[in-house]
């Protein structure tokens, strides 16, 4: 800009009042891109058109989508049946209804009526506030904590990983856990919940006692190695009070739970426990230190070699066998067990894929500048490590989610276990009852995968420091 | 019974609870305060819930039987939804109490399982739909036929029983779950679908077109389901055989939910003993007096269970026939109370 108006000016004074047939004074205004090479034309033609084989692609999945959408729109809007009370709404002459002779499409009433079993499994309905709250509990900490620029980040993961756990397994279990003790033998105590207390504080002091006997062994301070110790056994302590005091709450048993906030407590468990589990084996397996290396090497071998499917089989039908005679473990409990052991060595696993990722200055780097493994870890590693295997993290997540359907196979009665269940009941038995409701599910699960999907997407493009 | 809740260290024990291990499951049950009864994963009729969650069906309709003879109060069942494939070891493991889940009566399950059959309350045997304009009128016709069935289940052992018996040329088409089987049948890919006989009248309602099929005469196999419990406890195995017998006892004697109250005061001696008027024998079987007349009250006959479930009103409209009483031409007897 400045060079052409100097221009013009020194052109003007070299030509003087000498009139010259044509300058131009101002700029040209900038022409519009070529309508091929812009908006919606130029979009089509960079993205749809661009070549032969392109062009061919894009002409055969049009014809796909012709094909499937429109039929997809009449099966699940237009064609559907939307209110009802039972299989006559939705079944044709033949059929003993009134819809035409090869009516074929959604019948949502049936989803309707079977709504809440859906959700809430077989909760009593008395109960159905409690699992609301927990629902809310659940959606109202979770959400700040996914946006980055809410503030108190700390004190909201305090609450998602401390308090919520506590709060909803005393809110949709009853909590008033009887606590009759575990350690001393009954001839020297009666079972009561002082035994528990006197049992947990003799078991606390033989762990300080170990912990600082390996200090003393490793030539270190034992004094704060204790204090954890101590404040981490408080904390529980803690944590088992709350869940044996009696809120007066009606206890409700985990058969009558179900539906998709079974779903959601298997996933959000494994999740939960997945996480800090596979980082401490990631980080076990690169030890240095044999036995702890060990361990995490078979732990995690074991988990990752047998399927989910006989994790949960073995949980429920050989495990009753080899306890003693009549103790009987909860179900969900055993497949909460399995689900969470089962994801960690996969997550383990990942992470692992992100610590070697990093080059090994940054290992040295850490120990140049001073700090101790712990903290090396914590802030100069993990947070690297993690970034890097956000997409593998999350596909972890997405794969436990929709592994959680596989509980059905020894009775939970999670979401898809529910339709399943609801398949049984004649009042709706009509052709279209199995598809509507798989539709119905498959919505329900691509809602919360593809959620999850773009989450991390978003997280990733966030973190990215360019490194890459 | 003993009943301690255990809490292992660290553990969030969810319930985790130690039962002694007593072979007097009357016991336990009175002394935790419900009957846990296995049931199915869905069957029409036998045991599913309803939209509200309540279970129901003729399996289930035992269960509260028991409860209502133990407790005189037919709603104190928690009820377990078994697979077929671990429904024995629950039962073996004390998970549940009784098993009622349509489970058919063979002489292996009942020898070497340790496990004992409490009577029948539903006689099923397989069966054949096949569509009308075939022109099949019996299943000796179904020579060189497609069949679709369920994997891993005895009916496809018994198709294969009888086709070869009969020299009939046969193929199988199976598939996981049901609604696949019937989606495959309405969608031609086989001539014959088979499964037990009630399962057909269940599974009719979600053809397409249910008049143009038709269930053949032929009954391949006997297949008697009934409730089963743990060998070795015969208090307990006694309760559950004559919940099934009073029921059926009641329906002979023209005891039904509604007139048990006025039955009370009949002449009828066998009516008496029935409801408790009359003898002891609650106090044999370890309960009340009033066990029978909870029963019948509460749960009903056996005419009125079958009719609320499966009879000619559900969806499923099965007739009576072999599950009749003994003296209207079935099978159901009940030897009698006194």
């Amino acid at each position: 800009m400045a060079d052409i108006d100097s221009q013009t000016s020194m052109n003007r004074a070299e030509t003087g009042a000498l009139e010259v047939a044509f300058v131009r004074k101002e700029l040209a205004p900038a022409m519009a891109p070529p309508v091929n090479e812009s908006g919606v034309l130029g979009w089509m033609r960079k993205n749809l058109f661009l070549n032969i084989p392109n062009t061919i692609l894009t002409l055969f999945a049009g014809y796909i989508l012709y094909l499937t959408i429109p039929g997809l729109i009449q099966w699940i809007f237009t064609d559907a049946v939307w209110s009802g009370d039972d299989r006559l709404a939705c079944a044709t002459v033949a059929q003993g209804g009134e819809l035409p002779e090869g009516w074929k499409a959604a019948c949502w009433p049936y989803v309707g009526a079977y709504l809440k079993l859906f959700i809430y499994g077989r909760y009593p309905d008395a109960e159905l506030w409690r699992v609301n709250i927990t629902l809310f509990m659940f959606f109202a900490g979770l959400i700040p904590l996914l946006m980055p620029n809410l503030p108190f980040k700390r004190e909201n993961l305090i609450f998602m990983l401390g308090i919520f756990p506590v709060a909803s397994f005393v809110l949709l279990s009853g909590g008033n856990l009887g606590l009759n003790g575990f350690l001393l033998p009954e001839a020297i105590m009666e079972p009561s919940t002082l035994k528990f207390w006197v049992d947990f504080l003799i078991l606390t002091l033989v762990i300080c006692g170990l912990v600082a006997a390996y200090m003393k062994g490793t030539e270190s301070d034992p004094i704060p190695a204790v204090v954890g110790t101590a404040i981490g056994m408080a904390v529980l302590a803690l944590v088992l009070f709350v869940m044996s005091v009696d809120f007066g709450l009606e206890p409700v048993e985990t058969d009558r739970w179900g539906g998709f906030v079974m779903t959601l407590v298997i996933a959000v468990t494994g999740i939960v426990a997945a996480l800090p589990l596979g980082i401490l084996l990631a980080l076990g397996r690169r030890s240095n230190m044999p036995a702890v290396s060990l361990f995490s090497v078979i732990f995690i071998e074991f988990w990752r070699g047998i399927p989910l499917i006989t994790v949960l089989f073995m949980s429920s039908v050989m495990l009753p066998l080899f306890l003693p005679d009549g103790v009987t473990f909860d179900k969900l409990l055993r497949a909460l067990i399995g689900v969470a052991l089962f994801s960690s060595a996969y997550m383990a696993e990942v992470v692992r894929g992100g610590l070697q990722a990093l080059p090994k200055g940054q290992y040295e780097g850490a120990m140049a500048v001073g700090l101790n493994y712990w903290q090396s870890m914590r802030l100069i590693i993990m947070p690297q490590a993690l970034k890097i295997v956000i997409p593998g993290i999350v596909n972890t997540f997405i794969g436990l989610f929709k592994d959680t359907t596989l509980v059905s196979i020894i009775g939970l009665l999670d979401f898809l276990g529910m339709i399943n269940l609801s398949h049984s009941d004649a009042t709706w038995a009509t052709p279209v009852q199995a598809m509507t409701s798989y539709v119905f599910c498959a919505f329900i699960f691509f809602l919360f995968c593809f959620g999850m999907s773009r989450y991390s997407i978003y997280m990733e493009d966030r973190l990215n420091t360019s490194h890459r | 019974m003993k009943k301690t809740i255990v809490s292992a260290l660290g553990v969030v024990a969810l319930s985790v609870s130690a039962l002694s291990a007593s072979a007097a499951t009357l016991d336990d049950v009175k002394a935790k305060g419900f009957v846990q009864c296995g049931v199915s994963q869905g069957l029409p009729g036998f045991s599913n819930p309803d939209s509200a969650g309540n279970w129901t069906g003729i399996d289930v309709d035992l269960c509260r039987g028991v409860a209502a003879a133990v407790f005189g109060d037919a709603t104190k069942v928690k009820y377990t939804p078994l697979s077929a494939k671990e429904r024995f070891t629950a039962l073996q493991s004390g998970e549940i109490d009784v098993l009622s889940r349509n489970t058919t009566w063979t002489a292996t399950r009942d020898t070497t399982l340790g496990l004992n059959f409490a009577g029948v309350n539903y006689y099923d045997g397989q069966g054949f739909m096949v569509r009308k304009d075939l022109g099949v009128k019996s299943a000796l016709e179904l020579s060189g036929a497609s069949v679709c069935t369920n994997t891993g289940t005895t009916t496809e052992l018994n198709v294969a029983d009888y086709f070869t018996t009969n020299k009939l040329e046969y193929e199988i088409v199976a598939f996981e779950k049901a609604d696949e089987v019937v989606a495959a049948y309405d969608a031609g890919r086989c001539d014959v679908y088979t499964t037990d006989q009630s399962g057909l009248y269940a599974q009719r309602l979600k053809l397409t077109n249910p008049a143009d099929h038709v269930v053949l005469p032929e009954i391949i196999s006997k297949e008697p389901l009934g409730p089963v419990v743990r060998q070795g406890d015969d208090q307990w195995f006694n309760l559950v055989k004559w919940t099934h017998f009073a029921m059926v006892n009641a329906e002979e004697l023209g005891i039904t939910s509604e007139n048990a109250e006025a039955m009370k005061s009949s002449d009828n001696p066998a009516i008496k003993r029935v409801l408790g008027t009359e003898g002891e024998f609650g106090a044999a079987l370890g309960v009340g007096n009033d066990w029978a007349f909870n029963i019948i009250s509460q749960v009903g006959n056996y005419a009125e269970s079958f009719n609320r479930n499966v009879g000619p009103d559900t969806p499923l409209a099965i007739s009576r026939g072999t599950n009749d009483l003994w003296s209207k031409g079935g099978l159901q007897y009940a030897p009698p109370i006194r």
